[in-house]
């Protein structure tokens, strides 16, 4: 039996229940609260520590970047990530955490097309569309400039 | 306050994502790229960079920040260098945390070894 649309969805509601919303609402919000807090506590210690403004950002970025990538080698980001969804995905530590889980992962695949290729499997999309968004936006800003002064 | 507001900004900002996932059946990696993209378009219109004033790292470590460090970085070398700061501007600006990303997932893929997901 082919199954029409309709059934096709009802079949698929069946098999992939929805989470509970406010559940995953309230996770995301908590431990993605949470991580931008701690990234607050790095950039006030950072800009304590005598770094300009702009610097304490990269460098708060860094930090965050590298305690993310020991927590996902450890294994314990993704547990938390199993809850947490967005929470944990939306963050920079979620960035890292997309480039570190395939690094380990493709390891077995050599260090060339396994690693350093499958690095990028999610980072890259990231990459390629901020880029191409932000070189959109140069070229706009170079246009209006001139009217903007 | 600061703390305050980049706690409730950053988790305003997650739960946004989760709906997304919820709701409507984007896969993570399309959020992440929504996420960037968004935070460039916000950038640009003047928006981004008050929620910055305000929240801190709230704003700045959701990947909407990094869209916003892109941005800013574009416009600055579009000031500097003219039309081709357009090329340059976005890639400079995120190589600190682009960089830092690689270096780690180099370092973890040597120093431990793949596990079970779950």
């Amino acid at each position: 039996m082919k199954p029409d649309k309709e059934q096709y969805a009802r079949l698929l509601k069946q098999v992939c229940p929805r989470s509970p919303l406010l559940r995953d609402f309230l996770w995301a919000f908590f431990v993605g609260g949470g991580i931008c807090l701690l990234g607050e506590g790095v950039r006030a210690a950072w800009l304590a520590a005598g770094h300009t403004l702009s610097d304490a950002g990269a460098l708060t970025s860094a930090t965050l970047i590298a305690a993310s990538g020991a927590l996902t080698g450890l294994g314990w980001y993704q547990k938390l990530a199993t809850r947490a969804g967005a929470g944990t995905l939306v963050p920079i530590t979620g960035f890292a955490n997309a480039v570190v889980s395939p690094a380990i992962e493709f390891r077995c695949e050599g260090l060339v097309t396994g690693v350093g290729a499958r690095m990028f499997s999610i980072a890259g999309p990231v990459l390629v569309y901020g880029l191409l968004a932000s070189a959109v936006w140069g070229v706009i800003w170079w246009l209006i400039r001139p009217w903007m002064l | 306050m600061r703390y305050l507001w980049a706690f409730l900004v950053g988790g305003g900002l997650c739960v946004i994502g989760q709906l997304l996932i919820d709701l409507t059946k984007l896969t993570p990696a399309r959020v992440l790229v929504l996420y960037v993209v968004s935070g460039v378009a916000l950038s640009a219109v003047g928006l981004y960079g008050p929620l910055v004033e305000l929240a801190g790292a709230g704003a700045t470590v959701p990947l909407t920040g990094f869209g916003h460090l892109l941005a800013q970085g574009v416009k600055r070398a579009v000031e500097e260098q003219g039309l081709l700061g357009a090329l340059t501007g976005g890639g400079a600006a995120c190589a600190a945390g682009v960089t830092a990303s690689l270096l780690t997932g180099l370092a973890a893929s040597l120093l431990t070894k793949s596990r079970d997901q779950n």
